[in-house]
């Protein structure tokens, strides 16, 4: 496993986690206000809806159908094109193994 | 840091167990209030109670308590049978005679029914618990442990913190060549390919990918992953992500084996237990919540369980310890008395994880040495057994015994 501080660049809010160099997501270190400004990948992004601990944003641009990379590994597909600065979550992205388990509204 | 001696309780099997126990046996449903109220007044001072609750008989079921009421931390065990069950009872009696421990068999239909059964039994675990606790013990050496590991209640910090934590801590034991159990086949879904690569032969990484494709098999047909929806409000979007979490609990030794239920490690190592059962699915979920797999790695022979939580999980177990460590800082704050370690320190920067994967193999020691954890201070001693069927594993699955 990668340490916590690999690929976390300086130009992404210390805020967000990235876990490995590649990987197209951050995850939230503690829980980020709706409408809070943030520098993702160079980015200044606002976000939409507050984003809890642990969860996810994208770091640049994903196309519908691209894989989401997390500690370098396919967590799963995006099912819509996700912008940078977006929520990543069972709203757009789906497991290549199993049906997610839990309605997308529940997420939202 | 000076070193922690160990001291175990040595079986006619040669293995060492280090908790001494009276286990309090119910061999159906039927008998399970009887074998609380036996044990209850002992809770404290080392009864513990399983127990099976159906009355089909099942050849897993009899495996599991035949490992379990022979496992180490148990030195005498008491049976507790309404009478007319169709659990092998006899078989399961001889098989506790022959490993040396004392053992009775209390029918509550043939002892006057529950009341005097009660009495009876607590005559019996009272002086057994006498005898025990004049028995000698010696020093144990880490290359006598067996260690499992399992995650429940996960959320996102669990694979950023606990499970690589616990993950290190296994490497640690397997240089000391200990044996160590990672299982929920489940939950390495999309791992496989990685884990192959790390298998002793190639034929045991084949054997590695077929046990995730039956478990993905298995899951698919119960239309359900191991997947709830506290793993969604934590922020785990699909099963890989969850599994790339579970995974980090193997560490980053070799895999040696696959076992399952009730097979216990032939040597020092790591190994995947195969916790999903073959053939047709039958009986429902292969494991109905965590204590389930709790009591499989238990029954191959596992003293110790490590136990990672981020939601917070406050589960033990009967017979062996449970070290609780909590991978969310916040979850920590809210429930240090239910957790061993504070792996949450990774994600607020204030140790690493080498630190903490150290403090874990150090606490294992410490356990070892008689140290009680939170869940057995706060007197958890949860067990659950229900019905399986599983085919014994292939030549492939243990590679250096062959």
């Amino acid at each position: 496993m990668a340490s916590s501080e690999a690929g976390a660049g300086s130009d992404t809010d210390p805020r967000l986690l990235v876990l490995a160099p590649g990987d197209n997501i951050a995850v939230a270190r503690s829980e980020i206000a709706a409408g809070t400004g943030l520098s993702v990948a160079g980015r200044r992004v606002t976000l939409q809806r507050a984003l809890g601990f642990g969860h996810k944003i994208a770091l640049r641009d994903i196309a519908a159908g691209e894989k989401i990379v997390k500690y370098g590994a396919p967590i799963g597909r995006a099912t819509a094109a996700i912008a940078l600065g977006a929520y990543v979550h069972n709203h757009n992205v789906a497991s290549d193994y199993m049906p997610n388990t839990v309605a997308v509204e529940a997420a939202l | 840091m000076s070193e922690i001696a160990m001291r175990g309780w040595r079986r006619a099997d040669g293995r060492k167990g280090i908790r001494n126990y009276v286990a309090v046996a119910y061999l159906v449903e039927c008998a399970h209030h009887v074998s609380k109220e036996i044990a209850w007044p002992y809770r404290e001072t080392g009864a513990h109670v399983i127990g099976f609750p159906g009355c089909y008989p099942n050849a897993y079921a009899l495996k599991m308590m035949q490992r379990l009421c022979t496992h180490p931390n148990v030195g005498a065990v008491l049976l507790v049978s309404l009478g007319c069950e169709g659990f092998n009872k006899k078989l399961l009696e001889r098989t506790i005679r022959e490993s040396g421990r004392p053992v009775e068999l209390l029918a509550i239909q043939d002892n006057g029914g529950t009341r005097s059964t009660i009495e009876k039994g607590r005559a019996w675990v009272e002086a057994q618990l006498k005898a025990l606790s004049e028995q000698p013990t010696e020093p144990m050496a880490v290359s006598e442990l067996v260690v499992g590991t399992i995650c429940g209640g996960s959320d996102a910090t669990s694979g950023l913190t606990a499970n690589p934590a616990m993950g290190r801590a296994f490497d640690f034991l397997v240089q000391e060549k200990a044996a160590t159990i990672f299982e929920e086949t489940g939950e390495l879904i999309g791992m496989e390919g990685w884990m192959a690569e790390r298998a002793v032969t190639p034929e045991l990484g084949q054997e590695l990918k077929a046990c995730v494709a039956k478990a993905a098999r298995y899951y698919e047909t119960l239309g359900y992953p191991s997947f709830a929806p506290g793993n969604a409000d934590g922020g785990l979007t699909t099963i890989e992500e969850k599994s790339l979490g579970a995974y980090a609990k193997s560490g980053a030794s070799p895999i040696s084996g696959i076992i399952k239920p009730g097979d216990i490690p032939p040597r020092g190592g790591l190994y995947l237990l195969d916790v999903v059962p073959d053939g047709e699915v039958r009986f429902g979920f292969p494991n109905i919540s965590d204590n389930a797999e709790i009591a499989e790695l238990i029954a191959c022979g596992s003293h110790v369980i490590l136990f990672s939580t981020g939601r917070g999980s406050v589960v033990g177990s009967a017979l062996a310890p449970v070290i609780k460590v909590c991978a969310n800082p916040r979850t920590y704050a809210r429930m240090a008395d239910d957790m061993d370690v504070n792996a949450g320190r990774i994600l607020e920067g204030t140790a690493d994880l080498d630190t903490v994967g150290r403090e874990i193999f150090d606490l294992v020691k410490q356990v070892g040495a008689g140290a009680a954890t939170k869940s057995e201070g706060l007197g958890h001693q949860e067990f659950i057994l229900t019905y399986k069927s599983f085919e014994p594993i292939g030549p492939a699955c243990l590679p250096a015994v062959a």
